[in-house]
């Protein structure tokens, strides 16, 4: 399976890179669908969504988005030092992605934290009895960026055990397919924040 | 299997350094036009701009640029799908309020 010098090894990028981004598809309707709702609810209430924006702090928003896209430049980079035969900057451009994820879910961690802290969370005292629209944005609010933060989470696990095939060799400047998919998911993680930076922060 | 695989594209550093300089620019834009009251345009422009990114991270970092047609399609087909659930869920909600 792995031995690159083997003739008889059978490999299919094509139908192997395929295979993600329809995986991928899948993962970009599951937030087309709550991104939606946004839409339909904010030309419902207006008002409430402006209001329930702003209590949003865009400074850590516009801090985790340049974490995101920098992560992505790293991904990216990692695969051409890859498809170059460098291992060792291979490895460096990983860890700084998987550590610009870290950084992003513990910022996504103190932003809940302050929020659930002030009653402002699904079912909370602050939005109990809220009727114009703040508690539907506060509601697509948590469950769209806590999926992405479990997407960030699954996409460093990939990224570290792809990191761990660099090192043993089993993905190479020959082979690296792998990295190459565990890149693909990380960029569509980084699209998805693109779309829920600016309905979540910006349109107010 | 080998010419396959030497087929690959190899996207260059600075490539993806402008590319990355572009996304930067393009979030301080968004910021900038957020707030400004300037009508529906504030929602418009947004995901104008969000889509305008999209585009390159899918097309340089996930390389679609480089892979063959049959990428582009699928996408497309991906692409018409949103566009029609949109206008079929948008007629209902017109339909009921």
């Amino acid at each position: 399976m792995n031995g690159t010098q083997s003739a008889h090894s059978h490999r299919d990028y094509t139908g192997s890179k395929i295979g993600m981004w329809l995986f991928l598809f899948t993962e970009f309707f599951l937030f087309f669908g709550p991104i939606l709702l946004y839409s339909i609810f904010r030309f419902r209430y207006p008002q409430a969504f402006i209001e329930a924006s702003r209590a949003l702090d865009t400074g850590v928003g516009v801090f985790n988005t340049v974490l995101l896209l920098t992560s992505s430049l790293t991904m990216a980079l990692a695969i051409t030092a890859m498809q170059k035969n460098k291992k060792g900057l291979t490895l460096i451009l990983l860890g700084a992605t998987v550590l610009a994820g870290a950084v992003f879910l513990v910022n996504k961690y103190f932003e809940w934290g302050a929020k659930i802290s002030h009653g402002v969370y699904p079912g909370g005292e602050a939005l109990a009895g809220n009727t114009d629209g703040g508690a539907i944005f506060y509601g697509l609010y948590f469950f769209a960026t806590g999926l992405h933060g479990i997407h960030v989470l699954a996409g460093m696990c990939i990224i570290i055990v792809a990191a761990l095939m660099v090192h043993e060799g089993r993905i190479n400047s020959k082979d690296f397919v792998k990295l190459e998919n565990s890149g693909l998911y990380w960029h569509l993680v980084d699209v998805i924040w693109i779309y829920l930076f600016p309905i979540f922060y910006l349109i107010r | 299997m080998d010419a396959k695989e030497t087929k690959a594209h190899i996207v260059g550093y600075p490539v993806l350094l402008a590319v990355w300089a572009a996304l930067l620019g393009l979030t301080w834009l968004t910021v900038g036009l957020s707030g400004t009251g300037l009508g529906s345009f504030v929602i418009v422009a947004p995901f104008l701009i969000a889509s305008v990114k999209a585009f390159l991270v899918v097309d340089y970092f996930m390389h679609l640029k480089y892979e063959s047609g049959f990428f582009k399609y699928i996408l497309l087909i991906v692409l018409g799908t949103v566009v029609v659930v949109v206008w079929l869920v948008y007629q209902d909600v017109a339909y009921r309020y």
